[in-house]
């Protein structure tokens, strides 16, 4: 395991052994099991979930901390930085993937079961008999209007200044990567300050907007399929800008202590892709849970 | 392959570290072939784990009436057997083989990302303690009702059932979570850690196969993950994604599910094919036949794989147009798939064949696992499937797919590599008794279960009508004896484990590929740089 130390660059690398993926399982094991303790009223289950979390930030911590002294050590060759290259892509490919089944489930309610239960095809037939009086638009509650009458929310308020502050903050993060580029540590890192100040700003936005939602527009989680989709979507996305932003926030101090050189930053480029998805991503819920 | 020539004077100048003493090289391994024991001696004992509901099945089924298992519990045992099988035995077992053979095929010092790689196993022990969890919950006080759902846990019915449910969907949270680690680092060290002059068109078809099926896995996974979030916020938060009084739809947890579902029919298979055309050529002794066919039925499948997930769902009712579509790309399929056996029988023509225990599992898989594929593609015909839908019929399909195409090719692939892992060879005529055991009973358990399905046996039903009880007899009678015929399997295994003849570093006559210039078993470390392989 050590050989890796006394070798050159061009040979293989392999990492010593490591007690961090032992970590993360039981913490992953404490979370899952004390959340479906929980939601079943079983008390112990908030302890283990608060457990695991613990755990799983020390885990992320010292897991990380091994890798960064392992890079500021010199250790990683090009064959070591191509795989977390790759790597990272495809966790992003299999995020993409994860938020599509519920872009589908969007996609499949308007389009294909909601036009049925409001009687059109051939299986109009449960129309006929169960639900005669509703008709299929949206958004829509379904014929049983569950969780009451509601107000949908509108496209060109907050969720438009949002699309704007998500651009920016792509372009901001960008620009903080010339910086890195350019050996200008000042622009780098008042460009990852601005992406920052942007990503909080916009969780704060979609936090007053759910407030607005309940509040206002009784708009809740219970609203019927309308409801499910625009906070499983939205909910979700939020929770990938909070992680997101807490990324950025890491990268941020590591380039004040000057982690990163124009050619070794993968760390930064990791972070900045996720970024861009998560932007990506957004985009898409503007378009299909918003405006259209 | 056959052209490779290795430079092993050079790996022979570094000294080689024995491996980390006592508990803390398997827990904290960064080894791909300690990581590769682990998945396969886990999958071993889950292989036994989902034996014995499928024997509890058996028993309960031997004769009509109630034997021994309450309803319930026996569509608990049911929805158990499938899940330890699939997520449990077979998925595991495959990805061991991957993490033993990829580096040593392609010739890298370790998987691309080795320590994600003792995270991809370790979680799951952790997941399977989730899932049989989800079996027992039951059996306490205030534990609610039982997972009578099957595998597929469609709602409504998986909204009503207890608490149980929830940590089954946490066990499939985690179980995706490992499968979608595991495959990013098989794509990485594919993609990466190959030697120089190791083209894609070089590569072994068992790395093709697995890259295939890592790429099907980071597809599909996550679609499961969303779908079974939906569940339990339908379960627990008052969502209305699957129920019809709110504007959502049961039927749309099936698509998800089957997304998910169908290619994870050939995430099972792939990488057994993968085997043979590893086995075949050794015990043939002629080159693969039709090397880049095979790479292009591959992909095929899993294109249109991806596509034709609703012939599972033929009876919800969908429209003609769609029915009719699935249909045909379902039957399309067969085309691939028939192209990679005849490759296979290809390769066997006219060779020097002898009949070594992995050359007979593999001659078993292209008999059975093509008849169970025909039987698929009498299921895909709409009119008819309207006929089997959830019968016994099905039951045998997808058995024959799956033990003879998943499953023989894992111990096909098993008892190939054996030497080369253990370095020792194992007991011929022991493991040739196993095959014939096992293949013989295999087919006297699902056999039968074709003709009580075409007469109207329905599945995962506890009691069946007096009129099939003599099939239900034999199949019980095979089903036993088929479970039990594992325990030679792991007699053969420790053994071979424990001494036997030595191995050569080429343990098998007619072998190609960068694995077998190792020695047998390999240093701990098998490769420090990068092996030479002549340029094609």
């Amino acid at each position: 395991m050590s050989s890796a130390a006394h070798h050159g660059p061009t040979d293989y690398y392999i990492p010593d052994s490591s007690p961090w993926p032992i970590v993360a399982m039981l913490s992953i094991f404490l979370m899952l099991s004390g959340t479906a303790l929980t939601i079943n009223a079983v008390g112990a289950g908030v302890w283990m979930v608060l457990a695991g979390f613990v755990l799983l930030m020390v885990m992320f911590y010292g897991w990380f901390s091994v890798v960064i002294k392992e890079n500021l050590a010199d250790r990683y060759n090009e064959q070591v930085d191509g795989s977390f290259r790759q790597g990272m892509f495809w966790f992003i490919a299999s995020e993409v993937f994860f938020f599509l089944s519920f872009f589908g489930a969007l996609y499949y309610i308007r389009d294909i079961a909601l036009p049925w239960l409001g009687g059109e095809g051939y299986l109009g037939v449960t129309h006929e008999i169960l639900y005669k009086q509703f008709e299929a638009m949206w958004p829509s509650a379904g014929p049983g209007q569950l969780g009451g009458e509601f107000k949908p929310m509108g496209a060109w308020g907050i969720p438009a200044l949002n699309t704007l502050i998500l651009l920016t903050s792509g372009a901001t993060v960008t620009w903080a990567h010339w910086g890195l580029k350019e050996h200008n540590q000042k622009k780098l890192v008042w460009g990852l300050a601005a992406t920052i100040a942007l990503g909080l700003i916009f969780v704060a936005m979609q936090a007053y907007e759910y407030y607005h939602a309940y509040g206002e527009l009784n708009l809740t989680l219970k609203s019927g399929v309308y409801g499910s989709t625009f906070y499983m979507l939205t909910g979700f996305h939020g929770f990938h800008v909070t992680m997101g932003t807490v990324m950025l926030m890491v990268i941020l101090v590591r380039a004040m202590k000057s982690h990163f050189s124009p050619h070794n930053h993968f760390a930064f480029e990791a972070v900045a892709w996720y970024w861009h998805f998560v932007d990506v991503v957004w985009l898409g819920l503007f378009v299909f849970v918003y405006w259209l | 392959m056959s052209t490779a020539t290795i430079d092993l004077e050079h790996h022979g100048e570094h000294e080689h570290h024995g491996p980390p003493k006592g508990l803390k090289r398997w827990l904290f391994s960064t080894n791909h072939k300690d990581i590769g024991t682990m998945y396969l001696i886990f999958a071993f004992t889950m292989l036994f784990a989902g034996g014995l509901s499928a024997m509890a099945i058996r028993v309960e089924l031997f004769l009509p009436g109630l034997q021994l298992l309450e309803p319930d519990l026996y569509n608990n045992l049911v929805t158990n057997h499938a899940l330890i099988m699939i997520f449990g035995a077979v998925m595991p077992a495959a990805a061991g083989l991957a993490n033993w053979m990829i580096p040593l095929m392609i010739g890298a010092p370790d998987m691309a990302l080795p320590r994600l790689n003792n995270l991809s196993f370790w979680i799951l022990p952790a997941a399977a303690t989730m899932l049989i969890l989800s079996f027992i919950v039951p059996f306490f006080p205030g534990g609610g009702t039982q997972i009578n759902t099957g595998w597929t846990i469609y709602p409504p019915l998986s909204v009503q059932v207890g608490m149980s449910m929830d940590f089954l969907i946490f066990a499939l949270h985690m179980l995706g979570i490992s499968s979608v680690l595991a495959s990013i680092n098989i794509i990485v060290t594919i993609f990466n850690m190959r030697v120089p002059n190791m083209t894609m068109m070089r590569m072994p078809i068992f790395v093709w196969t697995w890259l295939v099926t890592a790429f099907l896995l980071i597809l599909v996974i996550p679609v499961l993950a969303g779908g079974i979030t939906m569940l339990l916020f339908d379960r627990h938060f008052g969502t209305s994604f699957f129920n019809a009084a709110g504007g959502g739809d049961p039927v749309l947890f099936q698509h998800l599910f089957w997304f998910f579902g169908h290619p994870e029919v050939y995430i099972l298979i792939l990488p057994s094919m993968g085997v043979l055309a590893s086995v075949v050529p050794t015990f043939s002794r002629k080159p693969l036949f039709g090397y880049s066919s095979l790479v292009g039925a591959m992909i095929a499948i899993m294109i249109i794989g991806m596509v034709v997930w609703a012939h599972h769902q033929y009876t919800i009712g969908m429209s003609l147009g769609a029915v009719s579509y699935f249909m045909i790309g379902t039957i399309i399929i067969s085309i691939p798939v028939g192209l990679m056996v005849f490759n296979y029988i290809a390769t066997m023509w006219r060779g020097a064949m002898t009949f070594e225990t992995p050359m007979l599992f593999a001659i078993g898989i292209l008999l059975m696992f093509s008849f169970g594929g025909l039987t698929g593609i009498m299921l895909a015909v709409v009119p008819a499937d309207m006929q089997y839908h959830d019968s016994m019929f099905v039951v045998a399909h997808f058995h024959y797919v799956l033990m003879p195409g998943a499953v023989f090719g894992l111990f096909a692939g098993v008892f190939y590599w054996l030497p080369k892992w253990t370095g020792h060879m194992y007991d011929e005529k022991l493991a040739k008794l196993f095959f014939w055991i096992n293949v013989i009973s295999f087919n006297i358990t699902f056999f039968p279960q074709h003709f009580i399905g075409l007469a109207g046996m329905p599945r995962r039903i506890v009691d069946y009508h007096a009129m099939f009880t003599e099939f239900n007899v034999i199949s019980s009678i095979g089903g036993i004896v088929f479970g039990l015929s594992h325990l030679l399997l792991l007699y053969i295994v420790i053994k071979t484990v424990r001494g036997g003849k030595q191995a050569e570093n080429k343990a098998w006559e007619g072998a190609k590929g960068l694995e077998w210039e190792l020695p047998s078993p390999p240093p701990f470390h098998s490769w420090t740089t990068p092996p030479k392989l002549a340029a094609s």
